[in-house]
């Protein structure tokens, strides 16, 4: 159906939700069609990423939250939204608009866990953010060394086995004792956490999923602005 | 006839074994350290598990080789020594199942391969294949009886294992279980129903439901399985022995050898016939196992 869509037809509003609709499903040519024809209507670069693609990626995220989507249609989707962000990159930092954040993540020393921190880096650049993706088995000095170099708002930390979760604690504290922790957001995730452990840690914030690290990054970046 | 195909064609319940790297991690396996290692490294204490587990009367003993492939090798730098682990882990385990008196299958231990398959992801599926065969290859060599493909969230990786198996061997028998663990599918968005009409059809030896977050979930897998599943189908269940919680840095599984037991009980109920337990279970759990299915079990 979509395809016989003739997206210069519709009416700005609802070529937005259709968008939306695409993103969702995956379709990732129609969302770049999407996002060309917005430009070419002169939508700012930053409010088609806004309402149309993070928008979009919203909804996707509520739905996994809540068991709707699974691993795969989130991948699909977040292809999608990497596929319309690469014409928006170059023009966004062209006109100068506020970035929403970057994202530090990255799986800790002892573990070499991938694929949860994997989709929360692909769910935080679906929600507009610029995440720098460190990799598996990462000491605390190294954390340090990116903090310093990349400046992000936000340090996601992740961990599978219950025995590299405390090493979270040693970057925590490593990154204290720098200077570095008063005003980074620290996100902690991954299979055996909870919030009493990331209290303990004193972490910002413990995210069960990929979904709730999108949901708490926004919300503790918007506290910590006003 | 094959040591698989003469267990199985007695009457009875199967007890398989429980599991393995979370005892070696109680025996020094460093977090994060490669399991696969110790086959070679320290093939002692890697026995020890499997006579443990003999000793609690499991008829089907795997091999220590869950991660044993090389993309997840690679992590360790150790992709090159795929076919030297696999051919040791299964040499270790016939050892000891010939102290044992020779009752016992082995079973070479497959796990996932550590990454996502394109289009998805960016593993290649004949990039998969090539490594689950090279995996399987040298568990043939080593001498298992049986190919055990666990602990997979999605049915086109399930392919490629399967695929790569059969290219290390036209005919062993192959075992494939999947893990349930989120809302009652897989991470990947697989039910047990789909599981099981997809896996049934492609001529494997059994299949089930392994890991997870405990034995209550997987009593609920294996009803769906067995409710979809033809009725020649084997079923097989390894739960896991909860889920961890951490105590002062350690992991803690919360099931204890009781609560095991009357997993046992009601797996059995629920339609499994090959019977074990896997992340944080030890051979305490599987003697009470076997305790609760005493008279229902091969003996």
């Amino acid at each position: 159906m979509s395809d016989e869509l003739d997206l210069t037809k519709l009416e700005t509003p609802e070529l937005i939700d259709q968008m939306k609709d695409d993103l969702y499903d995956g379709l990732a040519d129609h969302v770049v069609a999407g996002v060309n024809e917005l430009l070419r209507r002169k939508m700012t670069p930053h409010d088609v990423l806004t309402k149309a693609l993070v928008a979009g990626m919203d909804a996707v995220g509520v739905d996994f939250r809540d068991g709707v989507l699974f691993v795969p249609e989130v991948l699909m989707a977040a292809k999608s939204m990497k596929a319309g962000m690469e014409i928006l990159r170059p023009k966004l930092a062209e006109s100068g608009a506020p970035q929403i954040g970057t994202m530090l993540v990255g799986t800790v020393k002892g573990d070499i866990h991938d694929i949860g921190k994997n989709l929360v880096a692909m769910m935080m650049e679906g929600a507009g953010f610029k995440v720098v993706n460190l990799g598996i088995n990462i000491d605390a000095d190294a954390f340090v060394a990116a903090v310093r170099e990349h400046k992000p708002a936000i340090l996601g930390l992740s961990a599978l086995l219950t025995t590299t979760m405390p090493y979270m604690g040693i970057v925590i504290k490593t990154l204290a004792d720098a200077g570095l922790r008063k005003d980074l957001i620290v996100l902690v995730g991954g299979a055996p956490l909870n919030a009493a452990f990331a209290e303990e840690i004193e972490a910002d914030a413990y995210c069960r999923d990929a979904a709730i690290a999108v949901e708490t990054a926004k919300k503790l970046i918007s506290i910590r602005r006003s | 006839m094959g040591a698989w195909e003469t267990l199985l064609g007695q009457p009875g319940l199967i007890l398989a074994d429980g599991g393995m790297g979370t005892v070696l991690m109680g025996l020094g396996l460093q977090s994060g350290g490669s399991p696969e290692l110790w086959n070679v490294e320290h093939p002692d204490q890697v026995g020890q598990v499997h006579r443990g587990y003999l000793q609690a009367g499991s008829r089907i003993i795997l091999t220590n080789t869950f991660g044993c492939n090389r993309l997840r090798l690679g992590l360790h730098h150790l992709q090159d020594r795929v076919v030297e682990f696999s051919r040791a882990g299964a040499q270790l385990v016939r050892k000891e199942v010939e102290a044992a008196g020779g009752h016992a299958v082995v079973a070479g231990d497959i796990g996932p391969s550590g990454g996502i398959l394109a289009p998805l992801g960016e593993l290649e599926p004949a990039q998969a294949v090539d490594a689950f065969a090279e995996q399987a290859g040298g568990l043939i060599e080593g001498g298992v009886d049986v190919i055990w493909i666990e602990t997979l969230s999605s049915l086109e990786e399930m392919r490629a294992a399967v695929d790569g198996a059969r290219r290390a061997s036209k005919d062993i028998p192959i075992v494939a279980t999947m893990t349930f663990d989120t809302r009652g599918r897989t991470m990947m968005g697989v039910t047990p129903e789909q599981a099981v009409r997809e896996l049934s059809t492609w001529g494997l030896a059994a299949i089930g439901a392994n890991c997870g977050n405990g034995p209550d979930e997987i009593v609920d897998v294996v009803q769906k399985m067995r409710a979809a599943a033809p009725p020649e189908a084997t079923l097989v269940a390894k739960a896991n022995a909860g889920v961890p919680t951490l105590e002062e840095g350690r992991a803690v599984y919360r099931a204890g050898p009781e609560e095991m037991a009357a997993y046992a009980i009601a797996v059995s109920r629920a339609g499994a016939r090959i019977i074990g337990a896997c992340c944080g279970s030890t051979p305490r759990h599987l003697e009470a196992m076997a305790g609760a299915l005493k008279g229902k079990l091969i003996g």
